[in-house]
């Protein structure tokens, strides 16, 4: 017997080493979740990794810098004069795009939509990759010790990276979005279509569970869908590159990634989002008549409700000058003008009226006052009540002005 | 003639320092995590493999090879997000069989150890696909073209790698 197991030591060392092994992988596939033992040893790997990565990078970072930031200005200026000259261009842009916000905004109140803010981030350096083709993660330079936590959303300004797998006390790793086993949920911009971003085995990006009848176009963009629950919606994600239909009921859409997965060097880990139902009074601007009104001593407050009063002329009483949700949002759902025709009656008189803001003594300033718009959402009831006159209810009923959360949705 | 069959009492086995032990293969597990990051391209490489394959080769001894491939391909894991196990069984697998040729044939020369790096390669891919298709699920594709020109290319570094570490060899 010693010498049947002297003879093949050799053998059944290696059996008992592989038999451990393929143990060790089928517990760890049976339960899903990283078990303590198998943290153990990527503590030790990270552990034994990181600080020299972090160091590496340190000094890649400290010499780029200073060749990038002391040394190498060769077209500053130029390219100085022409960032200048399109931030003149963005913040134009900005203002279209504020007004474009605030009707969002007034909508989401308007149908009690909530909506997800990034409100923290943190920064992060990627510091090493996984080293494998297999597994598509990266390491980040901050850990448990700097608030980041499992399953936080990574993004960049250009789209999303990924999200956080592993967390250990100063590092993380992070599962990029081209990995085979992320899933990301997405939608189309212009078709609406969702789907799910998942990497292939080659770490190409694919949208999935699109169905073979739907139209998709190349150059079409991507964004995350807040599905599931870790990247807040409308993120980029990427542009489609290629649609070709597959076998099965799905198209096979080929996605290129905003972010570039392969050139990662700063992230933003999201640590808190917040789900927040807009307000139409927050971040909007005042309306010229709405100032006025409340500027103006010559203007006197208008009388108390009165029931007996006839319905244009208790819309207008009723609503005070500033406008509060209630208010503003009660209005567009009692008439039949829809809520996007509404918004933009409403935008267009805001950006006339706000005009007049600084010119309180110009002609129009008291034809603003005297109009029944006073807060910020009735203007589109009443230009529709203008536009297509009502039978004239009595004023108890108007006075109910149901809250946001009674109109239909 | 690159590969020689000699007896056991004629190959030399060699010894390494603890700290060279334990150091070379940090610094390619370092190495491999580091580098695709700043060259994607380098993530074809296996740099733990040819380590495995260089000390399993010089020792000559299957327990120790496959101990050693053992612990570099369990964190060589540990570094991924894939379950822990999956290089583990492959580079121990490799471990043994390259100890156990070593101890057989005389692999010293360059032409011999592109040869037996090639093929040792692609048994590690073999194996690492086979596990990592049956036991975790994970959805490869094989790819003969791709897999060759990978171990033609690790076996070219691997060539330099072995001249670079031959100084740490100590004889017994």
């Amino acid at each position: 017997m010693e010498s049947v197991l002297g003879r093949y030591k050799n053998l059944i060392v290696l059996v008992g080493v592989l038999f451990a092994q393929v143990l060790g992988l089928a517990v760890q596939v049976k339960r899903t979740t990283d078990t303590e033992s198998s943290r153990l040893i990527r503590i030790w790997a990270v552990s034994a990794v990181t600080p020299f990565e972090k160091t590496l990078n340190w000094i890649e970072h400290g010499t780029g810098n200073l060749w990038h930031n002391y040394f190498y200005l060769r077209g500053v200026r130029q390219e100085n004069r022409d960032l200048k000259a399109q931030i003149e261009q963005l913040k134009l842009e900005q203002v279209r795009l504020n007004e474009d916000a605030q009707q969002a905004r007034r909508l989401q109140a308007l149908f009690n939509f909530k909506e997800q803010y990034v409100s923290k981030t943190i920064a992060a350096q990627v510091i090493g990759s996984g080293g494998s083709e297999q597994s598509r993660v990266v390491y980040i330079d901050k850990g448990e010790s700097d608030g980041i936590r499992q399953d936080m959303a990574v993004i960049t300004v250009q789209g999303i990276v990924g999200k956080v797998l592993k967390v250990f006390r100063s590092s993380a790793q992070v599962l990029l979005i081209d990995d085979q086993s992320s899933g990301v949920g997405a939608i189309l911009e212009k078709s609406r279509l969702q789907g799910i971003v998942r990497g292939t085995p080659a770490g190409e990006v694919v949208l999935e569970k699109i169905m073979s009848d739907e139209g998709v176009q190349p150059g079409e963009e991507v964004r995350t869908s807040g599905g599931d629950r870790i990247f807040p919606k409308g993120l980029p994600i990427g542009v489609v590159m290629r649609v070709n239909n597959s076998p099965d009921l799905f198209l096979s859409i080929r996605v290129r990634p905003s972010a570039n997965l392969h050139k990662l060097e700063e992230v933003l880990v999201v640590t808190q989002v917040v789900d927040k139902e807009p307000s139409p009074g927050e971040n909007t601007s005042v309306r010229a008549a709405d100032i006025l009104a409340r500027r103006l001593p010559s203007v006197p407050d208008k009388p108390a409700e009165d029931p007996n009063k006839p319905k244009a002329t208790q819309g207008a009483v009723s609503a005070p000058a500033t406008g509060t949700a209630s208010t503003t949002l009660a209005k567009p759902a009692q008439t039949t003008k829809p809520p996007q025709e509404a918004n933009s009656v409403k935008t267009g008189a805001a950006t006339a009226a706000s005009g007049t803001v600084p010119k309180t003594g110009s002609p129009s300033a008291p034809k603003a006052i005297t109009q029944p718009k006073a807060s910020s959402a009735q203007p589109a009831a009443t230009d529709s009540a203008a536009a297509k006159p009502k039978p004239v209810k009595p004023a108890p009923d108007q006075s109910q002005t149901a809250p946001p959360q009674d109109q239909p949705q | 003639m690159p590969i020689t069959y000699t007896s056991s009492e004629q190959v030399e086995v060699y010894r390494f320092s603890i700290p060279v032990t334990v150091i070379v293969p940090v610094t390619a597990l370092f190495l491999q995590a580091w580098l695709p990051r700043q060259f994607p391209f380098f993530s074809m490489f296996d740099l733990p493999l040819l380590v495995t394959i260089f000390f399993a080769v010089s020792r000559r001894n299957p327990i120790s090879g496959l101990l050693t491939g053992a612990a570099i391909g369990l964190f060589q894991d540990a570094l991924t997000g894939l379950p822990i196990g999956v290089n583990g069984v492959a580079k121990t697998f490799v471990g043994y069989l390259a100890s156990s040729l070593g101890v057989r044939l005389d692999v010293e020369n360059a032409g011999a150890r592109l040869l037996v790096t090639l093929v040792f390669y692609v048994i590690h891919e073999i194996v690492y696909f086979m596990v990592a298709r049956g036991m975790i699920a994970l959805s490869l594709q094989w790819s003969w073209k791709h897999e060759l020109g990978s171990a033609l290319a690790n076996a070219l570094v691997g060539v330099l790698l072995f001249f670079a570490l031959d100084r740490f060899k100590q004889r017994t």
